[in-house]
């Protein structure tokens, strides 16, 4: 039996090809995403772990690698280093200057990576890791040692055009904006690259000029440890010498806390792109299914002529399920060098962002490997199950039978009940999302909307009878006899038409209810825009970083500008949370008119005001008074004055700007609203605030029609990441389409040979199997359009706290339709080009 | 066919083979399936052709009927040349000219008997006379079955469908390639006393394959092939006579191969 397996393996070579394509490209996309998760995560993890030395003195209250508004003011004075130093169990103890909101700039003028990825300024001092490696490894020229100086790290210098000796300009937070740097020589971390960050090295009492206005200090310190010391121990010995405010933790900690922060952005890629792979895989199930139904139903006589020779259901059964084995263990293989490319295709998208990944931490692990294999192993062996007990239950005398055209039974009752009982089942658990059941409603709905897709793709032979017949007379109307051939041989066959359309369906449906959310999004926007927009100007970063004060003191000064109001941001303890505080001048309240619910919008002194929801998760209202813990260890007290209704202008913590003055706080602005002086022209004002702005590519002065713009983009950039990945399930479920076509043809040769004999010519033999495919196509859109409708308006209507508006993306879905019937026409050129080359008489001679 | 067809005598030729040579393989596997044919095929005549397996009848007839390329020599259909035709002049005069009964896989599965008998007129784009389709239709006794699929026909049924849609079209010569291979004796005479009375009564040319003297006997000439050659010929032949002569073809094989 065995020798047969690999015969009817080796004899079907094309079949082999395109049905272990489904597998190739489903274990290719898992085993890319997980290369790709794991590759993200060991370049951060390489860059933490080689750049963080065994302990760490810092302000209290801060934590590692987390982005802020505005940095702490309380710094390190030199004295205490020394005395750091002193300590017996403290081998090196160095003064860090860590400058936050600088930004490099290229020889062209423009941002060096863009604004995603920060840059970091720092002193150079030479400190080594955890593992006692250095932290820093110069790659090219020497370290920056004295003022005026400055050293790059490899991919920035290379991306800013600069060569050793050059002039390098820095945007910088605090006093002077621009500053030059004669750029004396290159590195690296120890780690590996630098994931798209920006490195900046300055000699130690310049960085302390930039960043500190000059104030000999440091903002914190690396400690290294003596032979024999642990890192507690270094840590405990660190923290009795050091005053008030700061506390020392050991690098294990700052790891630790550094990984949590990454990490949890790293799972969510890591997630979303499961996510695809999934869809990928389940499509690629489809496939290999429905492949395996026909390669069994054109060997019924085969099959039949085993038993009638004395082979057991059971060893017909495994001969498939052999086959079946094989043909898994080459796709997987195949898929594991897919994936590896397809991660390097995906690092290659992600630095285009601003996320550089390294191509030598891109390989496939162990996990990666067994993953690839276990999945695909077992999903093949369980889509090729069914048809397998198919192949054996042929009876022995069908062998003796000429007539070899199996009719596939039709979908049976129990079937149909069961697959309406299932739709039902997911219409209700999608109704107790609506209606608020315990625990998250779109997690309710994601259930009902997985049931209603696998349903509708199991009942896709009796749900897209409509469609099919729909189609054989539009065909038959514009097309004549071929149209109606078509026509009538999409509907032959449901259970493989229905078989192949759900693999485009699953992607389609998928898409559709992307597209409805993100166009729920964008009009949702629009409306906020158009409520919440109410200053003439915005002034913010892309990346929402914070930048120069001077920038609005320059502003204020614009002629023909009314009011100029600030908003800075800081994160803080709010009783123990961490929390986004948001301050703003006086002039806040003459732009927004918040809609308070109870309390005051004016505030003084030590007070602030709440969101809704904030003072719901606080606990608090007004007169409660709020300790409020800021970076650098201050803790104010705040008297609540007032409670907003939750709204997009501030954030949950609104307080007065000058609280964070008296907290110590480097003051950034991350937003100014600025409205234009009556009788000014808003178009003048506009340009002159742009000319403010002119040297400083963060930040934008945008108006509501920017604004919105500039939102619509970002959401449209989602989009087409996520439209991009379900592009590898749609080409899948092509290939299908090709499989099944192709299949099909050659199944019905001997027809294909009648119909050549008695005149169709191959043109029309052409136009027939590209007409049979875009019914394939179109069936599948339609129904994957309709039920990602249906989850898509669900979904939005889970999130209509969030998604206030539901606008359904009607111009796309018709687009997703044609690009539908492109494929199709896309999948039919090999299969009906096969089938015009058949000689009509060999065709006739197939038995 | 500009005039009604009254059946009877040869009225000249409707098809023919000249020097019709066909090689399948190469070198050592070479075998000449036609080894230098010269027939004419006369109109109005049920013409059949036999021989032993591998006598070269079933290579004739396809060549004969554009379905397949001789090596060398020359097929005219209806006074045109096949060897200088290309695949869509070829295609237009099967449709057109020829009309085709198989063993078996006659119809089209997905379609109806009606819509499997006017197939080569859809194809292409003409409309049936309605009088001569009635008068196809109650010859072969289908009227009641024309809205039935393949499926729900028997094999006698469906090959009288296939008979009917052969001679829908009215075509100058109808080629029928074992019509009765598969047919049981009862449903056999039903499909070939009805290609006789095609020639018969609307004056239709029939050239029919069959290694089955009893089908043979329907015909109005009998061409024996073997090895490739016509060896004989017998004309108003009865069932005695074929297999006389049968046997005499397969001694001289054996004789031959002894």
């Amino acid at each position: 039996m065995l020798r047969l397996t690999w015969r009817n393996l080796v004899a079907r070579k094309v079949r082999l090809v395109m049905s272990t394509l489904a597998i190739v490209l489903g274990i290719g996309f898992l085993a890319g995403v997980l290369t790709f998760s794991h590759g993200l995560g060991s370049t951060f993890d390489n860059i933490i772990e080689g750049s963080t030395s065994d302990a760490l003195v810092r302000t209290e209250g801060e934590v590692s690698f987390q982005a802020s508004g505005a940095g702490t003011t309380k710094l390190v004075k030199p004295a205490v280093v020394e005395r750091l130093a002193e300590l017996p169990e403290v081998a090196a103890a160095d003064g860090s200057v860590d400058g936050v909101g600088a930004y490099l700039l290229g020889e062209d003028g423009k941002l060096v990576g863009g604004t995603g990825a920060p840059t970091l300024v720092f002193n150079y001092y030479d400190s080594v890791n955890v593992a006692g490696d250095p932290i820093l490894l110069l790659e090219s020229g020497e370290w920056p040692d004295e003022p005026g100086q400055i050293n790059l790290d490899v991919s920035s210098a290379e991306r800013g055009g600069y060569e050793l000796g050059d002039e390098v300009t820095l945007l910088l937070p605090v006093g002077e904006l621009r500053q030059t740097f004669e750029l004396v020589g290159t590195s690296n971390f120890n780690g590996g690259g630098t994931a798209g960050a920006t490195l900046a090295l300055l000699e130690t009492s310049q960085a302390q000029d930039v960043f500190l206005d000059g104030q000999d200090a440091y903002t914190t310190v690396s400690l290294t440890a003596a032979e024999g010391v642990s890192q507690t121990e270094l840590a405990d010995a660190a923290k009795t010498v050091l005053p008030d405010g700061f506390t020392a933790v050991t690098g294990q900690e700052v790891i630790d806390e550094s990984d949590e922060q990454i990490g949890q952005f790293l799972d969510v890629i890591g997630y979303f792109l499961i996510a695809f792979a999934v869809i990928a895989i389940v499509v690629g199930a489809f496939i290999i299914f429905n492949t395996f139904s026909i390669l069994v139903s054109q060997r019924v006589r085969e099959s039949a002529l085993l038993r009638a020779l004395g082979a057991s259901r059971r060893q017909v059964t495994r001969s498939v399920l052999i086959e079946a084995f094989l043909m898994a263990l080459l796709g997987s293989t195949l898929g594991l060098l897919v994936g590896l490319g397809l991660s390097r295709g995906l690092a290659a998208v992600f630095r285009s962002q601003g996320l550089d990944i390294a191509g030598d931490v891109l390989v496939l692990t162990p996990t990666t490997i067994i993953a690839a294999y276990v999945v695909g192993i077992s999903v093949t062996m369980v889509a090729a199950f069914v048809p397998a007990r198919r192949a054996a239950k042929v009876p022995p005398v069908a062998a003796l039978r000429d007539d070899l055209t199996v009719q596939e039974k039709a979908l049976g009752r129990r079937r149909l009940v069961l697959g309406t009982i299932a739709l039902l089942v997911g219409a209700a658990l999608m109704g107790a999302g609506l209606v608020g059941a315990p625990g998250a409603d779109p997690a309710w709905i994601g259930a009902g909307a997985v049931i209603w897709v696998i349903t509708v793709a199991v009942m896709a032979p009796v749900l897209g009878r409509p469609v099919l017949v729909a189609s054989r007379a539009v065909f038959a109307k514009l097309f004549g006899t071929t149209g109606k051939l078509a026509g009538e041989n999409a509907l032959r066959n449901p259970r493989r038409t229905g078989a192949t359309a759900s693999a485009l369906m699953i992607g389609l449906a998928v898409v559709s209810a992307v597209g409805v959310l993100a166009s729920s999004l964008s009009a949702t926007n629009d409306e906020l825009v158009d409520r919440e927009f109410r200053s003439d100007f915005l002034v913010q970063s892309p990346s929402f970083q914070g930048f120069p004060t001077k920038v609005g003191d320059e502003m204020a000064e614009v002629d023909g500008v009314g009011t100029v109001s600030r908003m800075q941001g800081s994160v803080a303890l709010v009783k123990q949370d961490q929390t986004f505080v948001a301050g703003v001048d006086d002039a806040f309240a003459d732009i927004y008119e918040l809609d308070m619910r109870r309390g005051t919008q004016q505030m003084t002194g030590d007070q602030a005001i709440l969101s809704e929801s904030t003072a719901g998760d606080l606990d608090a209202d007004v007169g409660t008074t709020l300790p409020v813990a800021f970076p650098g260890g201050q803790t104010v007290d705040l008297e609540v004055v007032g409670i907003f209704e939750d709204t997009p202008i501030t954030s949950g913590v609104t307080l007065p700007i000058s609280v964070l003055e008296d907290a110590g706080l480097r003051r950034n602005d991350s937003t100014l609203s600025i409205n234009v002086a009556e009788g000014a022209d808003v178009d003048e004002v506009h340009d002159a605030l742009d000319e403010v702005v002119e040297d400083l590519p963060i930040v934008t002065v945008q108006d509501k029609e920017g604004f919105s713009e500039l939102i619509k983009q970002q959401v449209n950039q989602l989009l087409f990441l996520i439209y991009g990945l379900l592009a590898l399930a749609v080409i899948i479920a092509v290939i299908g389409i090709v499989n099944t076509l192709g299949l099909s043809v050659i199944e019905r040769t001997r027809e294909v040979g009648l119909l050549r004999a008695v005149g169709l010519s191959r043109r029309r033999l052409r136009r027939m199997i590209m007409l049979e495919s875009i019914a394939i196509a179109v069936l599948g859109a339609v129904l994957g359009l309709a039920v990602g409708l249906l989850i898509g308006i669900a979904l939005r209507q889970s999130l209509s706290e969030d998604l206030t508006v539901l606008s359904l993306p009607l111009g796309s879905l018709v687009v997703f339709l044609v690009i539908a019937v492109v494929f199709g026409v896309l999948a039919a050129i090999v299969p009906a080009v096969r089938a015009s080359r058949m000689k009509v008489l060999d065709a006739i001679a197939t038995e | 066919m500009t005039e009604q067809p009254t059946g009877g005598a040869p009225q000249g030729v409707a098809a023919s083979a000249h020097d019709l040579v066909k090689v399948y393989g190469t070198e050592e596997a070479e075998v000449r399936a036609l080894d230098g044919v010269t027939v004419d095929l006369m109109k109005g005549e049920f013409t059949a052709i036999m021989g032993p397996s591998g006598s070269g009848k079933s290579t004739l007839m396809h060549c004969l009927a554009a379905l397949d390329t001789p090596t060398s020599g020359e097929a005219v259909v209806d006074g045109t040349s096949l060897g200088k035709l290309k695949d869509k002049a070829l295609t237009n005069l099967r449709r057109d000219r020829i009309g085709f009964v198989f063993q078996a896989f006659n119809l089209v599965p997905t379609l109806t008997a009606k819509e499997n008998i006017l197939l080569p007129l859809d194809l292409a784009g003409k409309k049936a006379d309605q009088g001569w389709f009635d008068q196809v239709i109650d010859a072969v006794g289908l009227r009641p079955r024309l809205g039935h699929r393949p499926s729900e026909m028997s094999g006698g049924q469906q090959q009288r469908v296939a008979c009917a849609r052969a001679l829908v079209s009215r075509p100058s010569i109808v080629f029928a390639d074992e019509p009765t291979g598969n047919l049981d004796s009862t449903s056999s005479a039903e499909v070939l006393g009805f290609l006789r009375r095609s020639v018969d009564e609307f004056g239709q040319t029939v050239v029919m394959v069959t290694h089955d003297p009893v089908a043979a006997s329907y015909s109005d000439r009998v061409l024996f092939l073997a090895d490739g050659k016509v060896v004989d010929e017998l004309r108003r032949p009865d069932r005695d006579a074929i297999l006389e002569r049968m046997g005499a073809l397969s001694d001289a094989a054996a004789r031959k191969a002894g």
